[in-house]
């Protein structure tokens, strides 16, 4: 596209976010200041992760951009269509087909191989934001590795609820040594995670920082040892293709009551649908969901 | 420093700007040992538990602390996540005000178990028995575990502060005025409750206070400052019925005799 450097930023800035990049992979969890620059977009939108996609594209990738789950939405359309027009690269919404996936609040459902990357849109890196307000107190705690603060945080939950209520933005612990908000994915794409043959990178554009997790890297969900996490999702078939063991959405389909659930992730959907599997493709009613 | 001290300080010397906050102080604590430092606002007695405790830095004079090994570290030149480990840890620090130290909006049982889980317990059902028994110990009803702070009277939030320093089992508490701000009859039941609770434990405090019946009750040994300068030492009970320091005697004598 004239008058556009290649995806966008010019060549200094993505050489300073791909040393911050080196420096991230280099300490997995870690997060690393980087210069922020604005986008053409707004803040809690994708800005950071925007930033590190245009920092690791080549004219021959292939990108997919996901907001929870879904290729067809708002933010993961006009995502896509930017880079296609900045940067010329082949798009897809097939995950198999991708080598880079952007993604907002979700892990795609197939697992991911050691030739891809993924990239997270992050709008809080600070995983110890709520219990300590002063930044550079979060950051001697990093240091020093003062992470019991945060088990305090688990341990008002299963007093109050009788179990861990955090449901999305699941703290955890990279390589057992810095512990890090995994972006408001939610708790049940955590274990996919751990040991992730590709390489995930995360960025928050506002709060100026990147982090990443190196390919086959140990994270692990904070628990206790006598309450283990665990993962939680609709207990539900989705209603289109069947599925009893992915991320499903909850959509209103009328003010009745009815609802269907449907998985968050459409082109595992459609590919299943594909596959032949079918589910009722009927609304639940409320008396069905009682 | 003598084979068994737990803590020593000697020389320590601070000004702020022309102000003189500690003139050549030199201190030692024994374990199990209670040592009161009393004075006037404004005499050096809290800038003192700063320096001893490593909060604070003294711009000379030395402080010695002697760990369950019988090493000897100098505090000053601890590394800080050395100093703050032992902070966590071996070491514990009462507050005038409560709140400064809790978190208020963390229910008393998760206030009392957060030491432990820096220590790095990670069994709900123990971190949990624990808080309950040290609500028990210092006197509040172990059915308020979930209670937050906010609902405690200012008597119970001390109380709490004490059983979440002691949960750890420090082997040294530093306590600023820890009465302070509390009325008479629950002045009483605190003195009461820490008298015993460190006579049980055998922990070693080092109290800052203003009020002489507090040192009196609780401390063996006192010292009195007067503009940063030591200016008495020895038994509370000798230093008390009998102060040969000027300063001491006029400190003895206005107080109102009960």
């Amino acid at each position: 596209m004239n008058g556009y450097n290649f995806a966008y930023l010019d060549e200094q800035t993505k050489r300073m976010i791909r040393r911050a990049l080196l420096k991230a992979v280099a300490i997995p969890g870690h997060q690393v200041p980087f210069g922020s620059r604005e986008m053409p977009l707004p803040y809690g939108w994708g800005t950071g992760g925007i930033q590190v996609t245009a920092s690791v594209l080549g004219a021959g990738d292939t990108l997919k951009v996901i907001d929870q789950g879904a290729d067809d939405t708002t933010n993961a359309v006009s995502i896509r269509r930017f880079f296609a027009r900045t940067a010329g690269v082949a798009t897809t919404t097939d995950t198999a087909e991708a080598t880079i996936i952007q993604t907002r609040h979700r892990i795609p459902e197939k697992q991911l191989r050691e030739d891809q990357i993924i990239v997270y849109q992050v709008p809080q890196p600070e995983p110890l934001s709520k219990l300590e307000p002063s930044r550079a107190e979060t950051r001697r705690m990093h240091a020093l590795a003062e992470y019991g603060s945060m088990h305090v945080r688990l341990y008002e939950d299963i007093t109050r609820f009788g179990h861990v209520a955090i449901s999305y933005d699941y703290p955890v612990m990279v390589n057992r040594r810095y512990l890090m908000a995994p972006s408001p994915i939610p708790a049940f794409d955590n274990p996919k995670m751990h040991m992730m043959p590709a390489l995930q990178l995360f960025g928050a554009g506002r709060e100026k920082r990147i982090y990443a997790i190196p390919p086959y890297t140990d994270v692990r969900s904070l628990d206790f040892d006598d309450h283990p996490f665990r993962t939680t999702r609709a207990p539900q078939c989705c209603a289109l293709c069947g599925a009893d063991d992915s991320y499903l959405d909850e959509v209103v389909t009328d003010d009745q009551g009815g609802r269907m659930f449907v998985c968050s992730d459409t082109d595992h959907c459609e590919s299943r649908q594909a596959e032949g599997h079918t589910g009722t493709g009927e609304p639940i009613t409320r008396e069905a969901a009682e | 420093m003598n084979e068994d001290t737990l803590l020593s300080a000697r020389g320590l010397t601070l000004h702020f700007g022309k102000v003189p906050a500690l003139v050549n102080v030199d201190a030692d604590l024994w374990p199990g040992e209670v040592l009161a430092v009393v004075g006037e606002s404004g005499s050096g007695k809290t800038t003192l538990l700063n320096v001893l405790s490593g909060r604070m830095r003294a711009d000379a004079g030395v402080t010695w602390y002697r760990d369950p090994q019988s090493r000897l570290h100098d505090v000053h030149a601890m590394p800080a996540p050395a100093l703050r480990a032992l902070h966590r840890s071996d070491w514990g620090f009462v507050h005038q005000n409560p709140r400064d130290n809790l978190r208020m909006s963390v229910s008393a049982g998760g206030n009392v178990g957060e030491r432990l889980m820096a220590a790095g317990q990670r069994h709900y059902g123990n971190i949990r028995e624990a808080a309950i028994d040290w609500l028990a110990q210092v006197e509040i009803d172990p059915a308020r575990v979930d209670d937050m702070p906010r609902t405690f009277s200012g008597g119970m939030l001390q109380r709490l502060q004490i059983a979440r320093t002691l949960v750890t089992h420090p082997r040294l508490v530093f306590m600023d005025e820890p009465t302070g701000g509390l009325d008479v009859s629950v002045q009483a039941r605190l003195l009461d409750l820490i008298r015993s609770l460190v006579a049980r434990l055998n922990i070693a405090v080092v109290l800052v206070t203003h009020d002489l019946a507090v040192a009196r009750l609780l401390a063996h040994r006192i010292m009195v400052m007067q503009r940063g300068v030591v200016v008495e030492t020895g038994l509370t009970d000798k230093v008390l019925d009998d102060p040969q320091h000027e300063y001491t005697q006029l400190l003895v004598s206005s107080v109102l005799q009960a």
